[in-house]
């Protein structure tokens, strides 16, 4: 886990994300259910290092979504949850 | 079969490409420009990335971001890469990865970090070390589509040493400003002490933005963060700020 100086921003999702999504990601928009701040995904910080990504609120650190990579899976949580869709890759 | 050939289309714009290095340029020490070709590169915007996945002979494999250095040139591509002490995969990039071998790239990689030549307002480009490479493609793009909108880059490094894309950053365009903040050792007859990017290191470039002037700054994490800070509490609007984080 990264510390709090560690973590990168969301642009870094935009090549995972690719592989599930067939739009560009980084400029959605995205708003924060906790404290309602609202902002670009390439905004996100992201916390590492692959293959599980977590993307919190660059204001609360509420989790946003997280990716982890696994073999030809790549699960997919949004929010904080533990609720997950698992998209096959391969 | 329309929709298989659009289907076919998108699978197309995210798959790994093979990548041929084709030439390599030292640009500091530990600092390497890489040129690739990749045959049926869909063409890039200056300040999108592309992910590099090297596999080795056990099948192992390794996947690492690295900014795009220059504009679109048909199917060349170039890279900054920085050698990471100990790093898995920078060094053997940098270094070790033999003129004519072949890696796989996805790209181009992200809408939000980037310069578009419609652009109009004047810009200003804050980078530390090598985060200066996604901006040097955004000058490069400005140069060549002779933007009129002012470009100013402030550029810290820690010593004169350890300068990229000299060449391309000091050719005397009027319509780009640069100003490299030396944060370890000053050229001799500076003005300015070693330190820090500081608020008056920035109340020039930001008094001649528009309040609605795109502003990006790319560089480690702390960096960015710090500059960050310092352009809001000078007033800048958050939303006109962006940035990109190495780790």
């Amino acid at each position: 886990m990264a510390d709090a100086t560690g973590h990168l921003d969301g642009n870094c999702l935009a090549g995972p994300l690719s592989e599930i999504l067939s739009v560009e990601p980084t400029t959605a928009w995205w708003r924060c259910p906790e404290c309602a701040r609202s902002g670009p995904l390439a905004g996100l910080h992201v916390y590492g290092p692959e293959p599980g990504l977590t993307a919190r609120c660059p204001g609360c650190a509420y989790i946003a979504l997280r990716l982890v990579r696994e073999g030809e899976h790549i699960w997919l949580t949004v929010g904080g949850g533990t609720g997950a869709f698992r998209f096959r890759t391969a | 079969m329309a929709r298989a050939a659009q289907l076919g289309r998108l699978t197309v714009a995210i798959a790994w490409r093979r990548a041929r290095l084709v030439e390599r340029r030292p640009q500091t020490a530990t600092a390497r420009s890489l040129v690739l070709t990749v045959p049926g590169w869909p063409g890039h915007l200056p300040g999108q990335h592309v992910d590099v996945r090297l596999t080795a002979d056990d099948g192992y494999q390794a996947v690492r971001s690295y900014s795009l250095a220059a504009p679109a040139d048909a199917d060349r591509i170039e890279l900054g890469v920085q050698t990471v002490p100990d790093g898995e995969v920078s060094p053997y990039l940098a270094d070790d990865l033999p003129l004519g071998a072949d890696v796989e790239v996805r790209g181009p990689l992200g809408n939000w970090f980037v310069w578009r030549t419609e652009q109009t307002e004047p810009v200003l480009l804050v980078a530390g070390g090598s985060g200066v490479v996604p901006l040097a493609a955004m000058v490069r793009a400005h140069r060549r589509a002779q933007s009129r909108s002012p470009f100013h880059l402030l550029y810290s490094v820690r010593t004169p040493d350890e300068i990229w894309y000299r060449d391309h950053l000091a050719d005397g365009d009027p319509r780009l400003d640069v100003r490299i903040v030396y944060t370890r050792q000053a050229p001799p007859g500076s003005t300015r002490a070693p330190g820090r990017i500081a608020p008056a290191d920035l109340e020039e470039p930001t008094a001649r933005l528009e309040p609605t002037s795109p502003v990006y700054v790319c560089g480690p994490t702390g960096f960015v963060e710090a500059v960050g800070n310092l352009l809001t509490d000078m007033g800048r609007d958050p939303a006109t700020i962006r940035t990109e984080r190495f780790g």
